[in-house]
């Protein structure tokens, strides 16, 4: 039924611009300046019907199961439902509604049949509705739309004045969904906090997240302190930006300014490559190849080397950070226009001088958006570091030790049996919210800092 | 009689600032410039004219080899300054444009203060060897660009922030402060009103006596005003090169002709 809405829908739609435009046409032929080219017309009404009728059909759908279970529930014989508690009533709605779906698992009992009747009848009725709407209201607004046809109908402005409103709305779904994301966050944090006291998670030094699962077991007295973790997550970050960073940068500049034409067309390709291997790639290179190298070239040193180092995460991650910084840098440096080029070197200056003293102040925004870009991607990264840094929270800053990251604590947190209430599970949210909460200050920073230093161009 | 006439040929031969010869200059298939001889004098100013696209940017920038920044770009030819190749291998090209400085067409001046852009070059190359040097460069050069009034009070400000003729005049003291032997300036004034056009036409005037002045220009009084020697360029040949008096009352070819007097162009 569904299917057929959109397809009436869809036949409207066409219908009302063929009207429009062949009213329009007409209207032309008999003379007179006009003020909208026919085809405008045409997309006016087609955007007219499509709009508020695809937005009253996903509407429908959204709202129609929900009140169709409550119908059937509240339709169902007295006492059927007598104690049970929330979660038995799920279990009956769910087995009426695979009886409706035609999927019946032993002798259910008469009412509970019945009810599944009037499941398929309902679902039913409501589609039969919908086709209706969609028909009486596609129509009228046809109907609308064909006697606003004249010469002096402004269907270009109409047109735009719907697309904005569409667009408008496709923003503000980012826009709910980045606030809808937080609230929920912050609501979960909350409810942490209440378990565990907000000192002792910003301060504490011991992150060890056990909670006895039940009552008489014997466990430790789990910790949230998120010092180590985040430290952890600052160290790997800072490997790998002291890997990225110099490489990415003189790459890019070579590419942008120093290279030949056949260089530049193999290279940056390459480059692009690089950004597209999956993390969970770079996470068994790491573990496989890298870690293992430095711990035996440790050994050669008379170094003791952890398995899972720091250095063997953070110089992965670095590696996989190297497109990024790179592509924005070159878009960056492109981007400056030819003739400050021109200036510097007609001044007598040499490409270098030219990049260190022009090029790289003026691409500054667009360099630094990308090293953000980096550290945020290099922070929240969590698939290198689950397979290639250690589980073990520890106060260290040396790389060549085993440390480990909010993201890892968060994974491992979730992973296994565990309810939503408990204190344990409601921790990974806290670290989520300040992971959320440093990528944002560290934007915010560096943005000031931009702000300060750039030196625009027009 | 006779040994006068050698005695001025003399002069003018010690004279030439730069010589032009056989020039060609190739976009990757598009031949822009075809076989061009000039004797650019110095303590001169030589005007270039002739119809848009006709290579006298092209030309221009030969001379100080800003053409070897273009990738797709190719010059043939013999150009010597001061009797030096400057194609040879010998010859730094950095050190070149120190020496043969240009204002472009469109002002560009740096994203950076007034002040910053006018000490560009004299940084770069090590002129000054305090800040009390450097100042007085800067506002020497400001000076004659004959913008120095308007922007005493904001130096700090950044150039980019200044209107299109006071641009184009940063741009002017920008080249003039790094004291180049010759000064290339490719339609300098195309930005600029009356008063501005006057101000720059004025110190080109002023620079001869120091420099070989090279000029693009569109407008045919402006040639007449400013130049010595006027060369015509056209569609990549270099049609007439004479004594400006003589370009603009006697021209010996046609289409030079037509072209002062509006007929092409
Ligand atoms: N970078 C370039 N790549 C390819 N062709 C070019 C390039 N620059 C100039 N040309 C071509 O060379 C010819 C001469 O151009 P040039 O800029 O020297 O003309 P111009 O005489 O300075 O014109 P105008 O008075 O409009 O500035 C033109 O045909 C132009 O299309
Ligand atoms: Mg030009």
């Amino acid at each position: 039924m569904t299917g057929f809405a959109f397809l009436l829908l869809l036949m409207a739609a066409i219908l009302g611009y063929m009207l429009n435009r062949y009213a329009a046409q007409s209207v032309r032929a008999g003379g007179g300046r006009f003020h909208s080219l026919t085809g405008y017309h045409g997309m006016f009404s087609a955007l007219l019907v499509l709009v508020p009728v695809l937005t009253i059909i996903l509407a429908w759908l959204v709202l129609q199961g929900p009140l169709i279970d409550r119908m059937v529930m509240g339709g169902l014989p007295q006492g059927a439902l007598q104690g049970l508690d929330t979660g038995g009533r799920q279990l009956v709605l769910a087995e009426i509604k695979s009886i409706a779906g035609g999927r019946v698992f032993g002798t259910p009992e008469d009412w509970k049949l019945a009810a599944a009747d009037r499941l398929v009848a309902l679902r039913e009725t409501s589609g039969w509705l919908l086709v209706v709407v969609v028909a009486v209201l596609g129509l009228s607004i046809i109907a609308f739309a064909r006697s606003r046809v004249s010469a002096g109908f402004r269907a270009r402005q109409g047109v735009e004045r719907i697309v904005s409103g569409l667009m408008i709305f496709c923003s503000t779904v980012a826009v709910f969904t980045t606030v809808g994301i937080i609230l929920s966050l912050t609501f979960e944090t909350y409810r942490f906090f209440q378990a565990v006291p907000v000192s002792e998670f910003l301060f504490g030094t011991n992150w060890e997240p056990q909670i006895p699962i039940r009552a008489d077991q014997i466990a430790a007295e789990g910790a949230f302190g998120w010092l180590p973790v985040i430290l952890g997550t600052m160290v790997i970050t800072v490997v790998a930006l002291v890997v990225a960073i110099p490489i990415g940068l003189l790459s890019a500049i070579y590419l942008n300014e120093f290279a030949p034409g056949r260089v530049r067309s193999v290279v940056k390709p390459v480059l692009e490559i690089l950004a597209g291997v999956p993390t969970v790639v770079y996470g068994f290179f790491a573990i496989l190849v890298v870690a293992p190298a430095i711990r035996s070239f440790g050994a050669t040193i008379d170094i003791d080397v952890a398995p899972n180092t720091a250095l063997a995460a953070g110089g992965v991650m670095g590696i996989m950070l190297i497109p990024f910084i790179s592509s924005f840098a070159d878009d960056a440096l492109s981007a400056v226009p030819q003739a400050m080029r021109d200036g510097s070197l007609g001044l007598g200056a040499t490409r270098g001088e030219m990049m260190t003293t022009v090029l790289f102040p003026a691409a500054l925004p667009g360099i630094v958006g990308g090293i953000l870009l980096a550290v945020s991607r290099a922070i929240g990264e969590t698939m290198i570091v689950v397979m290639a840094a250690g589980l073990m929270a520890r106060m260290t800053i040396n790389p060549l030790d085993s440390v480990t990251t909010v993201t890892v604590q968060i994974v491992t947190l979730l992973i296994g049996d565990t309810s939503f209430d408990n204190p344990k599970t409601l921790a990974a949210f806290a670290l989520g919210m300040m992971l959320f909460l440093v990528t944002l200050v560290i934007n915010i920073f560096a943005l000031r800092i931009v702000r300060k230093y750039r030196e625009a161009y027009d | 009689m006779n040994d006068i006439r050698k005695i001025e040929r003399d002069v003018n031969m010690a004279n030439t600032k730069i010589s032009a010869r056989s020039v060609d200059v190739f976009y990757g298939e598009t031949h822009a410039i075809r076989n061009v001889s000039v004797d650019i004098a110095d303590r001169t100013v030589t005007a270039f004219i002739g119809p848009s696209g006709c290579g006298k940017s092209t030309f221009l920038r030969c001379l100080n080899r800003m053409n070897d920044t273009i990738e797709t770009c190719r010059v043939t030819g013999d150009i010597e300054l001061d009797g030096r190749d400057i194609n040879a291998r010998s010859v730094d090209a950095v050190q070149l444009r120190a020496q043969v400085g240009m204002v472009f067409q469109k002002p560009n001046p740096f994203p950076k203060s007034i002040y910053d852009n006018v000490a560009y070059g004299p940084k770069i190359h090590g002129m000054a060897r305090n800040k009390a040097e450097l100042d007085e460069i800067v506002e020497k050069a400001l000076r004659r660009g004959a913008i120095w009034d308007e922007v005493k009070d904001r130096l700090h400000a950044p150039g980019t922030g200044l209107s299109g003729g006071q641009q184009q005049r940063l741009c002017i003291a920008r080249a003039v402060a790094t004291e180049p032997e010759v000064l290339l300036m490719d339609e300098p004034c195309s930005a600029l009103d009356p008063i501005a056009t006057a101000q720059v036409e004025e110190l080109i005037d002023e620079l001869r006596q120091d420099y070989a002045v090279v000029i693009v220009t569109h407008s045919m009084q402006q040639a007449a005003r400013v130049s010595q020697k006027t060369a015509f360029f056209h569609l990549g040949d270099l049609v007439e090169y004479d004594d400006t008096d003589r370009i603009f009352t006697n021209p010996r070819d046609q289409r030079t002709e037509s072209y002062i007097t509006g007929r092409i162009g």
